[in-house]
This record gives C-alpha cells, structure tokens and sequence, in this order.
C-alpha cells in the first residue's frame, strides 16, 4: 500500500502480480479485499472470476467472471481499507481520520502512540503519515485482536512502520521506553483521564494529544484532567453529508439563465457545449444530501502539552 | 529507534525557534494572528508599542510570552510554567460550586472603577506590573464582588489581554496556516477549511514517494501542505493550465527545508502534454520559451505578494535577508521528471482552483494520472462538482465517484458549561473524490 522503498516508487501502472492485494469494487458500498492467487477464484452475484484471469492486468483494470458480469480491480488504499476491512471493534471513518491526523500534526519521521487498535482503520493512515521514516507504536489490551491487527499490517504492507503492543494502557499507562519520545498521540479508551498522567510523560513539550470519545461525559473528564499539564485544549465534531448526483431530462428546464455556473465564457467551456449540445438543452444535472448520513462518530479532544521551560 | 532520533534534527519537525525562521504569533488567545519571521530587527505592534521579537528566538514553539514593565520600557518576556499554573487555578474550572449571586444590581452606568486612566498611567510610572494593575483595576471596583463567579473570570481575562497583552509562539504547520487563513482571509484560500484540507490529502492519499499533480488557485496552502505530507520524498507538481503559474505564497510560511522545496515543482500543462516524437529540436524549443517565461512571472509573483502576507512585520533588512535564508520552493520541473510523470502517470491529483471550469480541467488532466489513481477536486460550489461527478460517470472514466461537504463543529468543555460554541463556521467547501479507472476506450 505504502512506497516505503525510495527506488520503487508508487506507480500504479505496475502490473497485478501473484500474491498482491487487490480492492475488489463492486459498487461504491459493494468492495472486498483480496489476495491474488494464482489458481484461485473470487466468487460474487456476478460469478466466478479466475485470478489468474487478473494477473499481468494493471490495477484499475474491468475484469470479467464466466457470466460476463464484471469488477474493477482497484490498488489498496488505506481510505479503501477502510472500507473493506473486518470490523472487529467499532471503527473511525475518514472524516475523522483525517481531521485527527492533520490536527495532530503528523508529518513524516514522527513517532506515535496509539490507544487501543482496534480494527486498524487509524493506524494505517497514522502509517502512512509517518512513513517512509516514522513509526506508529500502537497497543491494544486484547491479545487477539492485536494479532489480528498485525496480520492485517502485513497484508496492508505497513508493518514495518508499526509495531502492536499487548498492553492494558488504561491501567498500567504507556511503557516507560518510550518516554518523552512522541511527537502525537491517539487515545481510543473507555476512560481516557486514567492515561493522561501517562500521556504528558510520553509526550515532547507542544507534542500533540487527541481523544476520542462518543459520550460527552466522558469529553468533560478527560478534559478537567488535561488542564493540569496540557494547553490549547479543544472538541471537535466531524461529519461528512454526502451528496447524490442525477441528471433529470426535462425539456421545460432549459434555459440559458439556468446554469449557475460562476465561470465567465472562456473558449474551453464553449468547446464544451457544443459537444454535449444535446444534453444541454434537455437535461439538467441536479444534486442533493444524501438521506441518510452518520449523525455521530465520537467528540475528537485535542491538546497540547505545556512547555516548562 | 535509533532511525527515529536522527530525523529530529531535520528542519521540518524542529521544535525550538531559530533566527530567521517563520512563526506564527498568536496574540491575546486568538484576537489577532501574525505570521512573522524571527530576526535580530522584527517587531510585533500591540497596542500602541512595538515590541523586539528577539526573546523569541531560540525558544521551544508552545512557549507563552506576556508583555512586562522593567526598568528600560515594557518588553516581551516568557512566562514560565509556575506563572500559567497561578493563572489556571484562577479559572477555577475544577468545582462547580452553587452560585448565588447574579446581575440583578449591576447597573451598567460607567460609575463602577474608582480608578481614572491617570492613576493606571501612574502606577505603570511606578513599575506597577500588568498583573499588578488589574489587581488594582479588581480592588477599586464596586461592582467586583457582586458579580458572579463566571462573569468575574470574564471581567479578569479581559483586563488580562488590555494590561498584560500574551503572546503564544505557534509552528505555521497546514493546520495552523490554514486556520489562520480562514479565520482573517478566507478568500485568499478559496474558503477552505481545515478539516476539507485534511480531507482533500487522505483522500488523494498523499504520501512520502508519491507523485502528487496539483492544481493549486488557492494560494499555495494545498501545495504546502501536500510537501508536508511528503516530507522531501517524491513529487508535488504545481501544475499551471494557463500562460503563467498561480502565485504559492503560502508556501513561505511552512518552515521548509532545502530537501522539501526541491521537491515543490511547477509545470504547465502544454510541458506535460508536448509531443514525444521528434523531442530533440521541437520539445527544446518549447521548454525554454516557456521557462523564460515562468521564471519573469514567478519573480514578480514574489516581489508583487510579499504585503499578502497577513501583518508582514516591519519587513527585515537586505542583509538580513541574506544572513538567513529562505530555501525557494517551485522551481520548473526538470525534463527528466516530466518524462518519468509521461512514463508512469501521477500517483493522484488534487485540484483546489476554482477559477477554472472544473470539469475541462479534470478532463484534461485524467489522463496523466496512473490507473487507480485517487484524486480529489475541491470547490467553494456545489454546480460544478455534480457536472463534472456526472460527466466522468458518463465517461466512464472513474468508479467510487462521490461528493461530500464536511461539517465540523466544535464544544465548549467546562465543568456545568459545556455546549457547542456559539460561532461556528457553516460551510468549508465541496470535495468530488473518486478512483480513475483503466478505461481502454477512453484513453
């Protein structure tokens, strides 16, 4: 997933190869992760399709089961990860994720600390923020899932940037090895105040902390316990609305006043109407919320550790 | 782990101010926010005073700085731990305790401070610290006692940023850089907020050794914080669809390194179409019309923008300039480059430019993207998005096409008085995101 490699580079003209992991797309809500392997078959409602059939094609390739129904085959990503991995713990999604790593100031060589695993969704892009020179330590209490996690790391390709951890965090704090070392910090934890005393030791001063939380209860005790060592103390909520798109044929609806474009006439977009002449005049493309939408994921808290002098 | 610690030398992620470096100051806990750069001249004006930046340099980004009265004049000094400790315990945030009282004496009459502007001027004659004053400022009013808890906090904070004016010294990383931005000038950034920029770079996944097209109208922001992400690996292409290049202003706030503005480049679109048969006189030709070109416009760029710059600060001295320099970032990309861009495609494109039509430019940009590649397209308007999302539908040229708007909300947190704030920003901006697809018709 990630080009950790300096001289191999992330192309995604490369070929898919035996052994490589491949984001099967269906549909925007319809996609499966999968390891080509040579003599193997994916099956779905489309029928059966060969691996062997996918191996020499470049990723972003249509390929065709025995009943002529087809998938695309997409290069992993950790936004597709996202929503193609197993659902062990509940997960954070992108509007979060991303928001959490651009607040934290993750830039590559840092060293992160995370709490707890879970099912990864975090950690992969907390992996490719740090790369190619940083790394993740990241700890879960369940022995399990960590293995699972780390399983899913080096199927990802990610695995030499994080290192998991079984550790009770919440009780027993982050492993004093790796004191005063973090440049940022994700906390997951049911009671996030029992691991801040911990936190501000793992912490470089103005290194950066976030705690997710779904309850507000729980927002309000972090926070009292944050003012003892942290500053710039904020919660946030992240949503995304997502919009659907469709073109509705309507000849009443032409008209050249109705175009709400805020482009003056340049020469492109002229060449532009007259090759989708017809479609122009009859349709008009429309767009509107989605009806359904998350309404909540959790209160993201950040702070930052005080500087002594 | 030994790996992690070589690395904190690198400019980027150094933690202590240094001559000659871009701050961010954050002044009185965000009325105002100044970009500046730390020499042995530049001043900050508060109030009516300028005050030398010089005990900022060599301190850790985080520090706190607060006006002081001594003996020579007021300067700016660094407040250290035990003092911001006093000042927590003055918010009193840990017990809610029941309040009694409430304003239904207070008379708002101008009668209640006993002490005139000539008895402050006096004591600040006598040495009388801020701190000092807005003890005297609490004891002289009448109306002190009677307020509540809450309303005395306010009351203390207010005096606070009048008497003793506090100065935070802040990293200009993309966060902070787009936030200040946003909250002076959000048009120089296409309104872009924080979160749709952070949204923009997981979506277009940006990551060290990627080659990443941009096409950035907004500044400089997008291609800042694209380098960031990298860290002085691969590529940022600054693309350009028009005669010129867009101005990256922007990009001098990040405290870049050599390594990382080596890895900013600019190319105009014609650079990367020009035809490959016959490179030897036809395509030497074209690059070097078009280089002398950009390079008259970027220097005047330069020249023209430096003002833009939110309160540049009395700007520093020739000399001054040379002692400390400011790596140049946006150099025209190398014909070697633009050839393996031409060989391999661009891991993903982000588009911020909403002057352009959105859908020609997404159309002509396609198909220099590798097969899978990720791209996000950003706009302050919904139109232009659904169009160009149905016409690469139509196309066929991507699959997992969708337009999201962020919504990002933030809470007041303290003890019986926690709600969302009461300004919040209601809109940050449209992103189009998607996956190109190998589409054998269409390329």
């Amino acid at each position: 997933m990630l080009a950790l490699d300096t001289s191999k580079k992330l192309s995604f003209n490369k070929l898919i190869a035996d052994g490589d992991l491949v984001i099967v797309y269906e549909r925007h809500d319809t996609m499966k992760a999968v390891n080509v392997c040579e003599g193997s078959v994916f099956q779905n409602r489309f029928g059966v399709f060969k691996h062997s059939d996918w191996i020499g094609k470049p990723f972003g390739s249509k390929v065709y089961s025995n009943k002529s129904g087809y998938v695309y085959l997409l290069a992993p990503s950790p936004e597709l990860w996202t929503l193609v991995l197993s659902h062990r713990t509940q997960i954070l999604y992108i509007a979060d994720i991303s928001f959490v790593i651009m607040y934290l100031e993750i830039v590559p060589g840092c060293l992160v600390l995370e709490s707890g695993t879970g099912s990864g969704s975090l950690t992969t892009s907390l992996a490719r923020a740090v790369a190619p020179i940083g790394h993740v330590y990241t700890f879960d209490f369940h022995e399990q899932r960590a293995a699972s996690a780390r399983e899913d790391f080096e199927r990802t390709g990610v695995s030499s940037m994080v290192t998991v951890g079984v550790r009770d965090i919440q009780g027993n704090g982050f492993p004093d090895e790796l004191c005063g070392m973090a440049d940022a910090m994700f906390l997951d934890l049911p009671q996030p105040w029992l691991v801040i005393a911990s936190a501000a030791k793992m912490l470089k001063p103005d290194g950066t902390l976030c705690s997710f939380s779904p309850c507000i209860e729980q927002v309000q005790r972090s926070c009292e316990a944050l003012r003892m060592n942290f500053t710039d103390i904020r919660t946030f909520e992240v949503l995304l609305r997502t919009y659907e798109v469709r073109e509705v044929k309507n000849d009443s609806m032409q008209g050249h006043g109705g175009s709400p474009s805020q482009q003056p006439p340049c020469k492109r977009r002229q060449t532009n109407e007259g090759s989708n002449k017809q479609e122009s005049i009859s349709s008009t493309i429309m767009a509107r919320p989605s009806a359904e939408a998350r309404g909540h994921t959790g209160y993201l808290t950040f702070a930052r550790l005080k500087c002594s002098a | 782990m030994s790996g992690n610690q070589s690395r904190a030398d690198s400019v980027q992620s150094r933690r202590v101010t240094w001559e000659g470096c871009s701050v961010l100051l954050d002044i009185n806990d965000g009325d105002r926010l100044v970009f500046s750069r730390l020499t042995e001249n530049s001043t900050l004006k508060i109030g009516k005073k300028n005050y030398s930046l010089r005990p900022l340099i060599g301190c850790p980004f985080g520090s706190l700085f607060q006006v002081e009265y001594g003996a020579e004049g007021s300067k700016l000094s660094r407040l250290l731990e035990s003092a911001e400790v006093s000042n927590i315990q003055e918010n009193g945030d840990y017990q809610p305790v029941e309040e009694h009282r409430d304003n239904r004496e207070l008379v708002d009459n101008n009668k209640a401070q006993s002490l005139s502007g000539e008895d402050i001027e006096e004591l600040r004659r006598q040495g009388a610290t801020g701190d000092k004053i807005i003890e005297a400022l609490i004891a002289n009013s009448a109306t002190f006692e009677k307020k509540t808890a809450f309303s005395q906090e306010k009351y203390r904070l207010k005096k606070q940023k009048k008497y003793a004016p506090r100065v935070l010294l802040r990293r200009p990383v993309a966060r902070s850089i787009c936030e200040t931005y946003f909250t002076k000038y959000p048009a120089r950034i296409g309104f872009m907020r924080v979160d749709t920029l952070s949204l923009l770079l997981s979506m277009a996944n940006v990551a060290a050794n990627s080659d990443i097209l941009v096409v950035d109208m907004v500044g400089g922001l997008l291609t800042g914080a694209v380098a960031e992400r990298m860290g002085g690996s691969g590529y940022v292409c600054n693309m350009y669809l028009e005669s010129s290049p867009y101005p990256m202003d922007i990009v001098r706030m990040f405290n870049f390194s050599d390594e990382i503005c080596k890895r900013i480049v600019r190319t105009s679109l014609s650079d990367l179409c020009s035809v490959q048969n016959d490179p030897s006189e036809q395509m030497g030709h074209d690059v070097s019309v078009t280089a002398n070109a950009s390079d008259e416009q970027m220097c005047s760029h330069e020249t023209l923008t430096e003002p833009a710059v939110m309160e540049e600060i009395a700007p520093p001295s020739q000399n001054e300039i040379s002692k400390c320099k400011i790596p140049k970032a946006g150099d025209k990309a190398s014909q070697e480059t633009i050839d393996l861009w031409k060989a391999n495609g661009f891991s993903s494109l982000i588009v911020a430019a909403p002057e352009l039509d959105t859908w020609n430019t997404v159309k002509d940009l396609m198909p220099h993207l590798s097969h899978s590649a990720p791209f996000a397209i950003y706009h302050q308007y919904l139109q232009p998005l659904a169009t160009c999302m149905h016409n690469l539908q139509i196309e066929k040229m991507a699959v997992g096409l969708q337009i999201s708007e962020p919504w990002l909300r933030e809470y007041q947190v303290l003890p019986s008085r926690t709600h969302p704030c009461m300004q919040m920003s209601a809109f940050g901006g449209y992103i189009l995101s998607g996956v190109k697809i190998c589409n054998p018709e269409s390329t």
